[in-house]
């Protein structure tokens, strides 16, 4: 589904991602564990398209694609979903609205009809219901105002609604409660399946308790050090990064 | 792959068509006879034309303002025509008397004249060029008591509400422009709603300037008595001409006893190309008086057209407790400018205004709110709240603020907060992360920050509000 090879990236003639490989199958669960700074959400945004973030050697190809060509749109429209670290907040845009019209430019790409307000109010309902997600949340702007948790709880529901192909979770654990955790975790858990891919980026062992991986990968300073299976995670826990 | 928020590949201005009627032009340039050319053809009382008179004797002596953050070069007032009419039937009865170009370019513009076509609830005065072409549901309106009509009408029909108010809110020596309005003024509406009428429907007036090398100037006077409320909307446009052209409006309100003026615009006038040729040279003098207890003006304006935008609507606050808004969104791009604000005079006790405007820069335009709060000496614990955000896209533009303030009253209590931003990157690949094309981005955000004001407009107005905006951002990201 997704190839990344020999990836470096800079900004500002600085070098951040400097060879960096991963190979994710349908259906697979990959965790990116690693220091701050070691290059994580660069990894996620330039999967997503951030135009600020170069690529000067290397190649990414998504489902047969190479992704590097597309606009963030199209990636998108594509399958990829990002779940961000930050999310931004956009004042006076109603959430619904923006992942309404979200949703129908995906459905467009694929020549299907724009889903009405009714329809998408019923499945937004649903899929909220589901997150512990306040009806309230929708209609107020964008991010703007969120608490941390709504912000990632916010996050968690929008790919619910997209359903992408390849979902990159930037650090959606971090600043949440163990009930807000499992509640993120479940989300992810019921969206799990033998076409759709994830890779969960974080920095504590905690989330893997919850959202189990099939791989884990330490990175550090811009690349994979070392890759393995899920006990890599507890093993990480216990000595810390500083070994690698 | 990239996002050039630079690149203007700019979108045709939709309105920019020609309509062929025959007219009737007056010959260039402004003197004593053309202006009792235009009063005999309007058939106006004599004092009237005194008045045109007076104002024009004035305005010999009055210089061009040049204080405003704009700049276009010398204005030739003798190389402009002051009057043009259609020569067809000039004030025809019914739908049937129009000439049917000029019923067609309304349809073309989305304002059919006939009332069953129309959106339901909004009676319509065309104004073009020179003269109002129809009013609509005039009947039904009159079954309230509401009079709506042309200003030319009023002056005949009802000359001594006009005698009473014209000029008693925007003296016609008030300014430059005020000044050559007074003097040359060819049509405009007249809404007049009695007591304790809420008008029944929203009343709205269609400008189109249509003629070559003629200066549009209308006036438009509302009358609100006691207890009444009305709602009123303007809309703009004009084709597409290689020339600058000159519109300068007056209008002026005036609210009794808790009555409610809303007043909105929604400026589309031809903005020019995009190396800045053509385009309208809009100078506006927009006033409402406050005069009775516990009235209330309010201005909302959603200004994206136009070469240069000079304006500032205004409130006087003389009743005490009434209130004062100005709700404005102005976007230039291209090689757009605009210099516009409020100014809210507070003269009556417990008297409050809100201020809320959104300037969008992009491409190479220039946007300035220049604002004026004033507290009077009586008017004791004012208050007033005034909120600019500006809004830039890419880094040709501009945005300037001149907030000014002075209060002669230590009871006020006065509350300003300003902000620019650039739209940011991080909102722009958020929204395409979901999935969204650049432009809808951007219009997306731009709406959202522009929200507080479209609020404000009558409900079908604020749908139009959103896609004019978006039609007007087209080409600002490439
Ligand atoms: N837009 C940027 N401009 C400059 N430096 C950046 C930018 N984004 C990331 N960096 C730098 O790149 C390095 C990796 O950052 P990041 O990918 O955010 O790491 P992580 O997510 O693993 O904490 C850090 O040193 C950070 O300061
Ligand atoms: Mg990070």
């Amino acid at each position: 589904m997704l190839e990344v090879k020999n990836l470096h990236v800079q900004v500002d003639d600085k070098e951040i991602l400097k060879g960096m490989n991963i190979t994710v199958a349908p259906g697979e669960v990959h965790s990116i564990m690693g220091p701050n700074g070691s290059g994580k959400s660069t990894l996620a945004q330039v999967l997503a398209g951030k135009e600020a973030y170069e690529v000067t050697e290397g190649e990414v190809t998504f489902q047969g694609k190479d992704l590097l060509d597309l606009e963030p749109e199209e990636r998108a429209c594509e399958g990829i979903f990002l779940a961000f670290q930050y999310p931004v907040e956009i004042p006076g845009v109603a959430n619904t609205y923006l992942l309404r019209e979200a949703l129908n430019a995906k459905r467009e790409y694929r020549d299907e009809k724009p889903l009405k307000h009714v329809e998408f109010g019923k499945l937004a309902r649903e899929k909220m219901k589901a997150l512990g997600i306040d009806e309230d949340l929708l209609k107020r702007s964008v991010n703007t105002g969120f608490s941390g948790g709504e912000k990632k709880r916010n996050e968690i529901f929008q790919m619910q609604i997209l359903e992408p192909t390849l979902a990159v979770l930037d650090e959606t654990d971090s600043g949440l409660d163990i009930d807000a955790l499992k509640i993120v975790a479940n989300g992810v858990n019921s969206m799990r399946d033998s076409g759709r891919s994830f890779i969960v980026i974080t920095h504590y062992q905690r989330l893997l308790n919850y959202i189990v991986p099939d791989f884990v990968h330490v990175m550090v300073d811009g690349k994979i050090v070392r890759s393995g299976g899920k006990e890599l995670a507890h093993e990480l826990e216990e000595k810390g990064y500083a070994g690698f | 792959m990239s996002v050039d928020l630079e690149k203007l590949a700019q979108e045709e201005y939709k309105y920019g068509f020609v309509t062929d009627v025959e007219q009737e032009i007056a010959p260039k340039g402004l003197n004593e006879d053309i202006i009792r050319m235009i009063s005999s053809k309007k058939n106006e009382p004599e004092w009237l034309l005194e008045w045109r008179l007076g104002a024009y004797e004035r305005w010999k002596k009055m210089k061009e303002p040049r204080w405003a953050f704009l700049r276009y070069p010398e204005i030739d007032f003798n190389d402009i025509s002051y009057y043009a009419a259609p020569k067809s039937n000039p004030r025809p009865k019914s739908l049937d008397e129009i000439d049917p170009e000029i019923k067609e370019t309304y349809d073309k513009l989305g304002i059919p004249l006939e009332e069953q076509k129309m959106l339901a609830g909004v009676a319509v005065d065309a104004v073009f060029d020179s003269v109002s072409v129809f009013t609509t549901f005039k009947e039904k309106l009159a079954e309230e008591g509401v009079i709506f009509c042309s200003i030319s009408e009023a002056v005949e029909e009802y000359p001594d509400f006009v005698r009473k108010y014209l000029g008693s809110v925007v003296p016609r020596g008030d300014n430059f422009y005020a000044a050559l309005n007074s003097a040359v003024f060819t049509d405009g509406s007249f809404v007049y709603i009695p007591k304790g009428v809420r008008c029944p429907m929203e009343l709205s007036t269609y400008f189109r300037i249509n003629a070559e090398n003629t200066g549009q100037f209308e006036r438009t006077l509302i009358i609100a008595e006691e207890g009444s409320y009305v709602s009123y909307l303007e809309g703009c446009t004009a084709p597409q001409r290689d020339q600058n052209q000159l519109h300068a409006a007056v209008v002026e309100l005036i609210a009794h006893n808790d009555a409610t003026i809303k007043y909105s615009t929604i400026q589309n006038w031809y903005p020019g190309d995009k190396q800045g040729k053509g385009g309208i040279y809009n100078f506006v003098t927009k006033r409402g008086r406050c005069v009775g207890r516990s009235s209330r003006i309010s201005w909302t304006q959603v200004e994206t057209g136009s070469a240069i935008t000079w304006k500032y609507p205004s409130c006087v606050l003389e009743g005490d407790n009434s209130v004062g808004e100005f709700y404005s969104v102005a976007l230039t791009n291209r090689c757009q400018q605009a210099d516009t604000g409020t100014k809210m005079v507070h003269v009556g006790k417990n008297t409050s205004s809100t201020i809320i405007s959104k300037g969008i820069s992009a491409g190479e335009g220039q946007n300035v709110y220049r604002g004026l709060v004033e507290i009077g000496k009586n008017a004791e614990k004012a208050r007033n709240y005034t909120q600019c955000d500006s809004m830039l896209i890419g880094d040709r533009c501009g945005a300037h603020t001149f907030p000014y303030i002075e209060v002669r009253n230590s009871t006020a209590h006065m509350e300003h907060e300003a902000s620019t931003s650039k739209i940011g990157e991080d909102q722009m690949f958020y929204c395409r992360q979901r999935g969204l094309s650049a432009e809808d981005a951007v219009s997306l955000i731009v709406n959202g920050f522009c929200k507080e004001v479209f609020k404000e407009l009558p409900f079908e107005f604020a749908v139009e509000a959103e896609k004019l905006l978006s039609v007007s951002l087209e080409g600002s990201v490439g």
